[in-house]
């Protein structure tokens, strides 16, 4: 019954319409606009509401066919078995690139309707203009779908059995990475089609800043789950000891990533002073754009990666296209109207906003060097032929002198007030976190004799004391009466705590991947009954057993782990043989305390049958769960943003027009 | 107060700083850090230093493969090839699951002076059907593989591969 009506041809149908619907979304308020015909303008929402639901109803047909098994629908066919359990029949709609084009225009209809939805007291042009850009690149992205990888193909004579998932990709880690990756990346069309809407106006004021910056947070916190979820995975699924691998596909989401970052803060410097309104429009499109070539250069094969699922290069062209009309039309509208806008609110050097314009300096740095690391492969190749690669020694030696600068600015620049800073009233609490700065970084030079570890948590622990010390003087703690202090706690706008927090992230996340520095490992062959000693602990393997799961059979083994004759947990890697992909996945058994991680592998067996031998391999992984925990900790403090009072109040009312009461209390 | 001039120049000024920075050292790291991919008959047509790092690519020889251990550390021992020459592979720990005889493969690490290839990394694909860019290339370059014709060749019947030069 359900699946007659959202049949795949329907769907078909839906997104055909999504599509129309989406350029004249595109066309029809710009028209409205320029003759001022309101009726047209108030098209607008409509229509971004109706795409949206064109898309929903698609989608729910895609997902329909995938749960009912339809192998007469190719994309099912190659990517889905009857034997998949269901949560995966479902996610693995989007685990592939024709259902993944299809949910990227989903969210991106979303954001539209969400976007024409909460808006009404913008100006009705600025409205829109921001409704008609985030249309025009909907319809592009539904025409793409619908041209080169349209999820919906039929074939003749349609076999009984799927073809099967990447067994790999059957895991709840993955299953909610690219959705909330993609948000994340979609998230960013809508301050790119606001810079392109004030670009058209002519105009950046600090309403348009207010407007920009919480949907920035909202992406940007998207985008950080969306990688610390993806690093998450490839650490405990593929079972390498790794967390990142500077893979063209991680970089493509790092790259928006850091320039996002660039951009929440400087449309703060936007929001509260209007200044940099040229550089924020820039980053705004950037951004957008690093998303959109990140995805789809990925998608298209033009990078080559380990994360890549088979590509087709007939894509690529459309993909470029697309990619020249949306980033290069968008640059060339800023090189025209850019110079128009008018700049406002000076500012010395020494002071918040000449903090953040050193932050924005050094993630732009940061992001030029991983854009070059990634490209430059590709380039060569294209012109010379010579096929070369760039990999985690590069990185490594260029990013860390940027990250360790941007990490000292990031302890400091919060004590700073706006527009212009004296050095006499921080000077206190630089030179205490300065101080214990150096005392964790040389004491840990001592303990572990590594040079940059020691300095990057030395000054990660600094960012956490400048933060615990800011907060201790804002609420006025030990020197007024307590409960003048709660008063004071109570009063503290939500973003306060949101920065100190997100900055607060970085510095665990820091101290995470300073931890894994000094991880220790051991690839060994033993029979059961062996121990191995291994950072102060005996690793032993008690057994192995053999069985079979719904769509596999497996091989688990128990490995005891004891300090000193005393039991301390037990682990359980297994290997899964999946019959049908004639694929063999190891299963990473992980134990932590939060302090380290036991993360062990189960490998081959070797030997005879009588006197089998087994490859295992042990990781002691030091601070490793805080690198995630540092992830969601920033991300915490985003979506802590957006519950700030300036935004939850009505956005434009004169009221919250003064949220300078920060800036005072600094 | 500051002038809006003075402002932008010292703007400028930083960007500059941090521009050159990150010159500098993506520079300096390009000249100690490239990987370049080999296939095996470059390898042994073109020798190259053995402090040098490469990403050598091609086919895993069926049959080649030998286990052994020293003490209780797995070693694994193989030759790769891309159907012009062979080259011989010692790696000390565990390859990655995808791993296979008559598969495609990349081992990064150095080519000692006795034409064996020292790796410290395997890498195999998340796909069974997928084939590295680079190895693909290489297949095809050496004219074992035309992919208007089909899909690649399994190794088991490339019958006349090259033993390596002892």
């Amino acid at each position: 019954m359900l699946e007659n009506i959202l049949s795949p041809e329907a769907g078909h149908f839906a997104l055909a319409l999504a599509c129309c619907m989406a350029g004249a979304q595109f066309i029809l308020p710009l028209i409205g606009v320029q003759t001022n015909n309101r009726r047209l303008i108030n098209l607008a929402p409509a229509l971004a509401w109706g795409q949206f639901i064109a898309l929903a109803f698609s989608f729910a047909c895609l997902v329909t066919a995938s749960i009912c098994d339809d192998f007469s629908v190719l994309n099912i066919l190659q990517n889905s078995a009857s034997d998949k359990p269901l949560l995966y029949k479902i996610t693995g709609v989007w685990g592939n690139h024709e259902g993944s084009i299809l949910l990227w225009a989903l969210i991106l209809g979303i954001c539209g309707a969400v976007v024409s939805s909460f808006s009404q007291n913008l100006p009705f042009s600025l409205r829109a203009r921001v409704i008609a850009i985030l249309g025009g690149s909907a319809a592009g992205f539904e025409l793409f779908c619908l041209t080169t990888s349209n999820p919906f193909k039929r074939i003749w004579s349609a076999p009984m059995e799927g073809q099967g998932m990447n067994p790999l990709l059957q895991d709840p880690g993955l299953a909610f990475h690219p959705p909330i990756l993609y948000a994340g990346y979609v998230g960013f069309s809508v301050p790119f089609a606001f810079a392109i809407a004030a670009l058209i106006e002519g105009r950046v004021d600090a309403a348009w800043g207010r407007w920009v910056r919480p949907w920035t947070v909202l992406a940007w916190s998207l985008l950080t789950i969306g990688i610390t979820l993806g690093s998450w995975w490839s650490y405990y699924i593929l079972g390498w000891g790794g967390y990142w691998f500077w893979d063209p596909v991680e970089n493509a989401s790092l790259l928006p990533w850091l320039t996002g970052t660039a951009l929440l803060h400087c449309a703060l410097v936007v929001e509260k002073r209007e200044a940099l309104k040229i550089w924020t429009i820039l980053l705004a499109i950037g951004t957008f754009s690093l998303s959109l070539s990140g995805t789809f250069l990925v998608r298209s094969g033009i990078l080559n990666s380990v994360h890549a699922f088979a590509a087709d290069p007939s894509r690529g062209i459309f993909i470029l296209i697309l990619l020249a009309i949306i980033s290069g039309g968008s640059l060339l509208l800023f090189a025209w109207r850019a110079p128009n806008l008018v700049q406002e609110g000076i500012f010395a050097p020494f002071s918040r906003e000449g903090a953040i314009v050193l932050n924005n300096i050094l993630l732009c740095s940061m992001a030029a060097v991983v854009l070059t690391g990634t490209l430059y492969p590709p380039f060569i190749q294209l012109l010379t032929g010579q096929s070369l690669s760039v990999g985690k020694p590069f990185f490594d030696t260029t990013l860390t002198p940027i990250a360790l600068l941007l990490l000292i600015g990031m302890a400091i620049a919060p004590l700073l007030p706006f527009k212009k800073a004296r050095w006499q009233p921080i000077a206190l609490p630089i030179y205490i976190a300065g101080g214990l700065t150096v005392i964790s970084a040389v004491g840990l030079y001592f303990y572990a004799y590594k040079i940059l570890p020691a300095i990057a948590s030395g000054i990660g622990i600094g960012i956490i004391i400048s933060a615990i010390i800011d907060f201790i003087r804002k609420i006025t703690l030990f020197q007024t009466p307590l409960k003048n202090s709660f008063h004071r706690l109570l009063g503290l706008p939500r973003a306060y705590f949101a920065t100190h927090l997100a900055h607060i992230g970085i510095a665990i996340t820091t101290l995470g991947i300073v931890g894994m520095a000094f991880s220790q490992q051991k690839i060994v062959e033993i029979h059961t009954g062996e121990t191995v000693h291994l950072a102060g602990y005996e690793w032993q393997l008690s057994s192995i057993q053999q069985g079979i799961g719904p769509n596999y059979r497996s091989i688990d083994a128990t490995i005891a782990i004891s300090r000193k004759g005393k039991a301390v947990t037990w682990l359980f890697p297994s290997q899964h043989y999946f019959p049908r992909q004639r694929q063999m996945i190891t299963n990473v058994a992980i134990h932590t305390n939060l302090i380290a991680d036991f993360y062990v592998v189960l490998g081959e067996k070797r030997g005879s049958n009588n006197d089998p031998l087994y490859i295992l391999r042990f990781y002691y992984n030091p601070l490793a769960p805080w690198i995630w925990l540092g992830g969601f900790t920033m991300a915490l403090g985003g979506l802590i943003t957006l519950t700030d009072r300036r935004f939850r109040v009505g956005i434009l009312s004169k009221k919250t027009r003064k949220p300078s009461t920060k800036a005072k209390q600094a | 107060m500051m002038k809006r001039k003075t402002k932008r120049l010292w703007i400028i000024v930083a960007c500059m700083i941090g521009l050159g920075l990150a010159l500098t050292l993506i520079l300096s790291a390009f000249s100690s850090n490239l990987v370049y991919f080999k296939a095996p008959s470059q390898i042994i047509n073109h020798p190259t230093d053995q402090n040098h790092i490469i990403r050598l690519g091609g086919m895993v020889i069926n049959g080649s493969v030998r286990h052994s251990h020293q003490g209780q550390t797995p070693m694994i021992q193989f030759q790769v090839t891309d159907g012009q020459a062979a080259v011989e592979v010692h790696f000390t720990g565990v390859v990655p699951d995808l791993f296979r005889e008559g598969q495609s493969v990349i081992a990064i690490g150095r080519m000692k002076s006795d034409n064996v290839f020292i790796a410290n990394e395997i890498l195999a694909k998340h796909d069974e059907t997928y084939m590295p860019k680079d190895v693909a290339d290489a297949l095809k370059r050496s004219g074992k593989w035309d992919p208007r014709y089909g899909p690649p060749p399994d190794s088991a019947r490339w019958n006349h591969m090259t033993k390596p030069e002892k």
